[in-house]
């Protein structure tokens, strides 16, 4: 059974937003996450995370001058854990409907209160045969850079694969083909991935 | 684009071509571009059939020029990788040769000339086996074989000998390159699918009883592996005994057998000028057969002069020409009268089907060889020709094919004298009379361009010279891509074959000569056994006592 991770609490059709039922329990940037009704699974890539307090307008103190531990903190104020809240952004990029997977981007968005899982390996490995979305990815704009986004995701999914570095030579080689000559965005996503 | 699963064979696809320039063939990024090699095989699936081809041609291209100019760190193997492919890749350029199709039509049929191009993005596979032995035909049990081609040692090359003994052909490459060893191995293959018997002018005795490899290790020749097919005869009577070859028969030639055209032949070597080449025809008339022993006795300045004023000749010429005969003189084989008929000899046994091997010893001079070589072939083939004339009027069998091997063939088939030898004849009528040549020579460029033109198959190792490439190929389709694989060849014991004995050209690792293996696989029998089959081979000629 996939690792329930969160509530989708905001979408639309190219993206949605989440949050996290443990608080700073954010998927990794870059991985795969996937909601759905039952009919249409969608699938996305985390691309930001962050975690805030609940009530708009009140920021968080300080608050472990005389802590000795990170824990300490929230062990003394055990209201902090829920006045603060995780949430994460995730790109779409493919949806699977009918058992048939797609990459590229779905009739209706995700819903709110849909659940959002983690990706296993297997699917992850699935998913990322076709490297379709890696498009989407490159042409999104992000609050990390594209090429982060992208160096990010292909890192995670590469773990999925058996022979990570195959994965990762022929991820890239499709990554050189849809830069068509940006040269610095494309040495900026090699070195990021270069095993 | 998805993850590329390289599938076996697979090399990349078709980008562009015409049938006049062959197609370009954009290589996968999985396939190496070290490993292509020009004369290899490839097989392309087009829409409607499948094309049979060759690679000719392999470069390396970049999509974008900027790469060229900042190219990615590509000492990063990672890097490296990832470029190879996308933003560089490998072209072939393939000249396909034949279709082939897999339903039964086709096969019935054959492979046919190809008549158009494949569709853009044709798959392009490295050539399976079975492709090949559908276009070169499958080697059964006792047919001979040449060689393998490139990178397919599972896979035998197989030559038509019928086709290829039909008319003349030729051996090329330059020195040290496998001539002989390939002839050697075609001689057998003649002998083992007994397609002709074979008369071979054996300059550096090595194809009848043995000769040597680069190593100087022996290597049996014809006679040690077909003992009761082949016949040794000497020119060399002391050298044979020496090297403990038994010599079937020593030959002797008489100065009474020697006429004028034997003489053109030798202008060249002998260095004599037009005149003097053509003046033994009066010679001849005047003094008849024994027209050189009585030439040869005509000494002293007065004597010449008299024989000049009363040919009508320079003193000079005959003078000139008397002193180059002279060295005649100082081959032993030559003789006042020769005590037995060479020809008729040689006849008899190639009438049994049994090939003649003649050793020239230590005459290896060029001028002996040309001599003998086309006062023999010129009366052997004087014999062929009249049988044949008669076997036709008389609705007869023809006689049995015969294949003439000669070495230094520019010697005797040059621009200058090839239309008035005999070699030059035989050459230009194909088989008109059963008798074929095997040229072997190492600059094809001196060979008459029309004599070239008529090789019916052409077999060559690699060549550098320009010239001599360009004699090799003239006439043939596809002739610039071929240069290109004829001039990357391998320095030994591979050959480019092409013409009537083979459906398309084609590159081959010559067959590995001169191991027991080698010989058991020619049919080399141990001394046992092969005394059984002698009896046996007795017994079939003569019937049970
Ligand atoms: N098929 C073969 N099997 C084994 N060895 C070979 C073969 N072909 C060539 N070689 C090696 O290459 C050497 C040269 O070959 P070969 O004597 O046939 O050359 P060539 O072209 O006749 O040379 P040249 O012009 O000097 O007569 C041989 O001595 C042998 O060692
Ligand atoms: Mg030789």
């Amino acid at each position: 059974m996939p690792f329930k991770i969160g509530e989708v609490v905001q979408a639309s059709t190219s993206q949605f937003q989440a949050e996290c039922y443990e608080l700073h329990g954010s998927p990794p940037f870059g991985s795969l996450v996937k909601t759905g009704d039952g009919l249409i699974d969608v699938y996305a890539v985390v691309y930001n995370a962050a975690t805030t307090s609940i009530e708009p307008g009140r920021h968080p103190i300080a608050r472990g001058r005389d802590e000795m531990a990170e824990e300490d903190i929230y062990r003394s104020n055990p209201q902090l854990a829920k006045l603060l809240r995780t949430e994460f952004e995730a790109l779409v990029v493919g949806h699977r409907e009918a058992g048939c997977l797609r990459h590229y981007l779905p009739p209706q968005p995700a819903r709110i209160h849909g659940f959002v899982y983690v990706c296993e390996p297997d699917e992850v490995r699935e998913f990322s045969r076709s490297f379709d979305f890696l498009r989407l990815l490159l042409d999104a704009r992000v609050p990390a850079s594209a090429e982060e986004l992208v160096a990010a995701c292909l890192r995670q999914a590469s773990q999925a694969h058996q022979d990570p570095r195959t994965f990762l030579v022929s991820a890239a080689k499709e990554v050189v083909i849809l830069l068509n000559g940006q040269l610095d965005s494309l040495n900026a996503i090699l070195r990021r991935i270069k095993a | 684009m998805s993850l590329e699963q390289p599938k076996d064979n697979r090399l990349g696809i078709v980008v562009s071509g015409s049938v006049t320039r062959g197609v370009e063939v954009k290589l996968d990024s999985s396939s190496l571009v070290e490993g292509m090699v020009v004369g290899r095989y490839v097989t392309i699936q087009g829409e409607r059939q499948r094309f049979f081809g060759m690679i000719t041609d392999v470069s390396l291209e970049v999509i974008d020029p900027r790469l060229a100019i900042t190219p990615p760190d590509v000492s990063d193997p990672f890097i490296a990788e990832v470029v190879a492919g996308t933003s560089t890749y490998g072209k072939l350029h393939v000249r396909p040769m034949l279709t082939i199709g897999s339903d039964a039509m086709s096969i019935l049929e054959g492979p046919q000339p190809v008549k158009t191009v494949p569709a853009h993005f044709s798959a392009v596979e490295l050539a399976s086996q079975q492709d090949v032995e559908q276009v070169f035909g499958q080697v059964s049990e006792g047919q001979f074989w040449i060689g393998t081609p490139l990178d397919m040692i599972e896979t035998k090359v197989r030559l038509d000998l019928g086709e290829l003994t039909k008319r003349s052909n030729g051996v090329f490459g330059k020195s040290g390159t496998g001539k002989t060893f390939l002839t050697r191995l075609l001689l057998m293959g003649i002998l083992q699918e007994g397609a002709a018997a074979n008369l071979v002018f054996d300059m550096h005795s090595e194809y009848g009883w043995e000769g040597y490899s680069e190593g100087g290790r022996k290597v049996k020749a014809l006679k040690q592996l077909f003992p009761t097919k082949v016949a040794v005869f000497a020119l060399d009577e002391e050298n044979a005994r020496r090297r403990q070859v038994s010599a079937d028969f020593i030959v002797k030639i008489g100065y009474d057998e020697i006429e004028p055209e034997d003489i053109v032949m030798l202008s060249e070597t002998l260095n004599l000028t037009e005149a003097a080449a053509q003046a033994p025809y009066r010679l001849a008339r005047h003094f008849g057969g024994q027209w050189l022993e009585s030439f040869l006795n005509v000494e002293g300045r007065e004597e010449v002069g008299e024989l000049a004023a009363s040919l009508g000749e320079h003193e000079a010429t005959l003078a000139a020409l008397r002193r180059r005969l002279e060295t005649l003189r100082r081959l032993p084989f030559l003789v006042a009268h020769a005590p037995d008929n060479s020809v008729k000899r040689i006849l008899e046994y190639l009438d049994r089907g049994i090939s003649v091997v003649l050793e020239f010893g230590r005459h290896t001079d060029i001028a002996a060889y040309i001599l003998v070589a086309n006062l023999l072939t010129r009366r052997i083939h004087a014999q062929y020709r009249e049988r044949t004339e008669r076997a036709m009027g008389e609705d007869r069998a023809l006689p049995r094919p015969l294949v003439i091997t000669i070495e230094e063939a520019h010697k005797f088939l040059s621009p200058e004298i090839a239309r008035q030898t005999i070699f030059g004849t035989i050459a230009r009528e194909m088989r008109k009379y059963n008798v074929t040549l095997l040229v072997i020579d190492q600059r094809p460029s001196g060979i008459d361009e029309e004599v070239m033109s008529q090789l019916g198959t052409k077999i060559t190792c690699l060549l550098d010279n320009e010239r001599d490439i360009d004699s090799v190929l003239t006439g043939v389709v596809g002739k610039s891509e071929l240069k290109a694989v004829l001039a990357k060849l391998d320095t030994k014991q591979q050959a480019l074959i092409f013409g009537h004995a083979v459906p398309m050209p084609v590159v081959v690792r010559t067959r590995e000569y001169g191991s027991a293996e080698s010989y058991k696989d020619l049919g080399f029998r141990e001394a046992a056994e092969l005394k059984r089959r002698a009896e046996q081979d007795i017994e079939e000629l003569w019937g049970e006592s």
